[in-house]
């Protein structure tokens, strides 16, 4: 076997997501490749969350529907997870808290991880550590592995005597296991060899992507799950000298980041769909006054509040068209964590060299859960600032005029405080110098100047991956965190000869029209994979090259797609065009 | 030296004639010219109503926002620049209403801008609909049958936010206002000075007569306090036969800026960015 997945299921305010997070990172620091992702309800105690962790000995991109492993804290998990433990699977259950009848084909592991816990750290709580130690107990690794990670995540927080009672909860488990089971057939993995990787999910990378532009000031009101960067940031504030502002509301937040831009710092804020929503006439005033601009759109299923704590991606649409009026702007929807920091250090340079708004979209999924990657590579990462003036250049300078007319539609972008460039930036149309007009020919020169703009960043933006076959039977369209499942689900086709190309759209604006003619045009079999309802990157396709795709795979119940899922929807497809 | 002349743009502002929104600007104007502030040393921020015009007609750096929103992006231009002197200016619609959750915030941040609203108790720009300020039973184009809820008190609500600098002055003393305004840019902390500024054409209750037959100096009554909070408060309330001006409280705390260790040594507009080293936030993720 090359990989396998495991899963905890208990109430929230137990621990969960630090251990689930913790067996991951022991795999990391161990030379293998892991996914992992979260689900919870909209709550603090109680309800019902999950943790679940793939571990491969090879790149994977997603979790898969099959667990291996799954970790039962309550009744409740039991319940809603034994159908998806494999066939000879596990599952370690709190003996005495827990309870289970026999399930056919499963190997069940009772425990008293509660007992244990309070036997040897004291603590209920740490009964998730007792259960780390006992899935140990059923892979072929070397304990030490967890250990060290248990020793890494709390000794920075809690100190060594923490750390050591915890790493004792979790050798206790290990121990229970390995010598009540003796002859259960133990998961076989193997390390390719220790190579120093990530561990790190969208929103932290994001966020690292930010700090390495240089942005200065970030505000945010807090909102799941875009949340995560403004605390990581705000972690950081000191280190890097960065202004991290929390805010009464969304508006304060998204004028905030203007105001500070026009000032002459980077700034960007983040928020979900709602928050967008109460961002949205100021990301027309960004617009209009040519402020630079980047805002993070980690989106979750609306309308209204929606699904809090889950995934979708329904607010392309309104990302495309947010705000009155007509005005150019930029979307980059980054499909995995290399994207999220890359395109976020991308976003700070088109956004300061066109002087816009820059819309990062991104997802629950993307946002939260945590992918292997190689260390980022950073050499040769340059920031550009366009045409900001200098001090220096700005003294020589006579009859300056901020919304010059030029042929790229980029104008001269000076600061206050600089003495010979004082201008206005205002919400209302203006003419050259900022002054309010509402003649007819500085509103045509305005606008026209404003969307020349886009013409040559198209030039610039790349807005499309392709993967896979060119040539093959099924061409899958997408974007955004949908990237991992289809990379996975292409793996588990190949295996079954079914030969799939993946065209990804990076850039919904600008949108890469010729690079999606090129390789849908002549496409046997077109199929738009969404996590939505309506398949609205299908329409923007459809309005930007006239290609209508053939089939539809789409999901809106809140989760993300499993690469299974995937291949059967497919499957079905050529089925179906079979008959 | 900054001379009034060098303030004044070439564009004549277009606001009613006797409108109480000249004697700010006037008062702004001259403020600057006392303080000897360089002009491209100060930007005035503004929102949106006859107030957010002002902007256009003072020889600053200026950034026009949008309704209600020039606070957060003052705030802001100071938090990034803080060597620069901010001045935001709204109307009470602006600031009092649509605006009102960043009005309350910005007080107790404490960042070292100086707000100026001018208060009509009117909305003008939108040809007369009632105001937050604008008096119980006060009737207008939105309240044909006269306004049913009582007026917003700035003044009390400041107080309450934990404000620093809280006046209000007259746009019919000019004299008056530019003292207020020095001190309300002297200050360190955010200072709020509202401004009973007639309108001429849409407010027909508050007139200049109406305010001339009331107001007082509170600076003229030796007994008053404006470092007593529950003074302040006590006339706070007085509206109506008197209705004091001047300086209502004052009280010297730290800004927000002077808690950010960020910007302890130099602005971050100053800070360079060319090459941030992400070197240890990489390794924190292996």
């Amino acid at each position: 076997m090359s990989e396998f997945s495991w899963k905890i299921g208990g109430e929230a305010g137990y621990g969960i997501m630090t251990t689930g997070f913790i067996l991951g990172k022991s795999f990391v620091r161990a030379g293998f490749f892991v996914f992992d992702t979260n689900e919870y309800p909209s709550l603090i105690r109680g309800g019902h969350n999950t943790y679940t962790v793939r571990i491969s000995e090879d790149p994977v991109f997603s979790h898969s529907k099959k667990i291996d492993i799954l970790v039962a804290l309550t009744d409740i998990a039991i319940e809603k997870h034994k159908k998806e433990v494999r066939k000879d699977g596990f599952i370690i259950y709190d003996e005495g808290f827990v309870n289970v009848k026999e399930l056919k084909g499963i190997n069940l592991i009772p425990v008293p991880l509660t007992k244990i816990a309070i036997e040897k750290g004291g603590q209920n709580i740490m009964r998730n550590n007792v259960a780390l130690g006992a899935s140990f107990a059923l892979i072929d690794v070397d304990p030490e592995i967890l250990y060290d990670a248990i020793r890494d995540t709390f000794k920075g927080k809690k100190g060594e005597d923490i750390a050591q009672t915890n790493i004792n909860v979790a050798k206790a488990g290990y121990e229970y296991v390995l010598e009540k089971f003796q002859n259960i057939n133990k998961i076989k993995i193997k390390s390719n060899g220790k190579q120093k990787r990530m561990y790190i999910n969208g929103n932290e990378a994001i966020a690292i992507g930010a700090i390495k532009a240089g942005c200065k000031f970030y505000a945010a009101y807090p909102m799941t799950p875009a949340s995560s960067i403004l605390h990581y940031l705000a972690s950081k504030e000191n280190d890097y000298n960065i202004i991290v502002k929390q805010t009464e509301d969304e508006i304060a937040a998204i004028h905030m980041a203007i105001g500070a831009s026009f000032a002459g710092v980077r700034a960007m804020t983040g928020t979900s769909g709602g928050g967008f929503s109460l961002m949205t006439e100021a990301l027309g005033l960004a617009a209009i006054t040519e402020t630079p601009l980047v805002v993070v759109l980690a989106q979750r299923p609306g309308p209204s509040t929606g699904l809090p704590t889950h995934t979708e991606q329904g607010d392309l649409r309104f990302a495309m068209h947010a705000s009155n009026g007509e005005f150019p702007r930029v979307i980059v929807a980054p499909g995995d964590v290399n994207e999220c920091f890359y395109e976020t250090f991308n976003a700070f340079n088109i956004a300061e060299k066109y002087q816009l708004p820059v819309i990062i979209i991104t997802d629950k999924f993307l946002a939260e859960s945590h992918a292997t990657t190689d260390p980022f590579f950073i050499d040769g990462m340059k920031i550009d600032r366009g045409q900001l003036l200098s001090e220096d250049k700005a003294k020589n300078i006579q009859d300056y005029k901020r919304y010059e007319n030029t042929i790229s539609g980029i104008s001269l972008r000076a600061l206050p405080s600089q003495e010979n460039t004082i201008f206005k930036a205002a919400t209302d149309e203006h003419d050259e110098y900022g002054r309010l007009s509402e003649e007819p020919a500085d509103r045509i020169i305005q606008v026209d100047k404003r969307f020349r703009k886009m013409k040559v960043l198209e030039t610039e933006i790349d807005g499309a991956k392709f993967y896979g076959d060119k040539d093959a039977e099924v061409i899958i369209v997408s974007w955004g965190s949908t990237k991992g499942p289809i990379l996975e689900a292409m793996k588990l086709l190949h295996k079954k000869d079914i030969k799939v190309g993946f065209l990804q759209i990076l850039y919904i604006i600008p949108f890469p029209v010729n690079k999606t003619k090129s390789f849908l045009e002549d496409a046997k079999k077109k199929i738009l994979i969404e996590n939505n309802k309506t398949g609205q990157l299908g329409s923007v396709i459809k309005e930007k090259t006239g290609i209508d795709m053939d089939y539809k795979i789409l999901k809106y119940d809140g989760r993300p797609f499993t690469p299974e899922e995937i291949v059967s929807q497919i499957e079905e497809v050529l089925i179906h065009d079979k008959l | 030296m900054t001379s009034f002349e060098e303030l004044t743009t070439k564009e004549r502002p277009t606001w009613c004639p006797g409108c109480g929104d000249w004697g700010i600007l006037t008062a702004l104007k001259k403020a600057l010219v006392e303080l000897n502030l360089p002009k491209h040393q100060v930007v005035v921020v503004a929102g949106i109503g006859c107030s957010g015009h002002l902007p256009q007609w003072i020889n600053t750096y200026a950034f026009h926002s949008l309704h209600g929103r020039a606070l957060p992006v003052a705030q802001a231009i100071k938090l990034a620049n803080h060597e620069l002197n901010v001045i935001a200016v709204g109307g009470d619609g602006d600031g009092y209403g649509i605006g009102m959750g960043h009005f309350i915030h910005a007080m107790r941040r404490n960042v070292n801008i100086t707000y100026i609203v001018h208060d009509n108790q009117i909305y003008g720009l939108t040809t007369g609909q009632a105001s937050p300020t604008s008096e119980k039973g006060f009737k207008t184009k939105s309240t044909p049958h006269g306004q049913i809820e009582p007026p917003v008190n700035p003044i009390a609500l400041a107080l309450s936010a934990d404000c620093s600098f809280v006046a209000r002055g007259f746009a019919g003393d000019v004299p008056h206002l530019v003292k207020l305004i020095v001190q309300g840019i002297q200050h360190k902390g955010f200072a709020l000075i509202d401004v009973l500024q007639p309108c001429v054409t849409f407010n027909y209750l508050n007139t200049f007569d109406y305010f001339y037959r009331r107001i007082y100096k509170l600076e003229e009554d030796s007994s008053y306090d404006p470092t007593n909070k529950q003074e302040a408060f006590k006339r706070a309330f007085e509206w109506g036969e008197r209705i004091p001006i001047g300086l209502f409280y004052k009280e010297n705390r730290k800004t927000y800026e002077d808690e950010l260790p960020q910007i302890s040594q130099m602005p971050l507009v100053k800070q360079k960015i060319d090459f941030v080293d992400i070197k240890n936030l990489i390794e924190e993720m292996c």
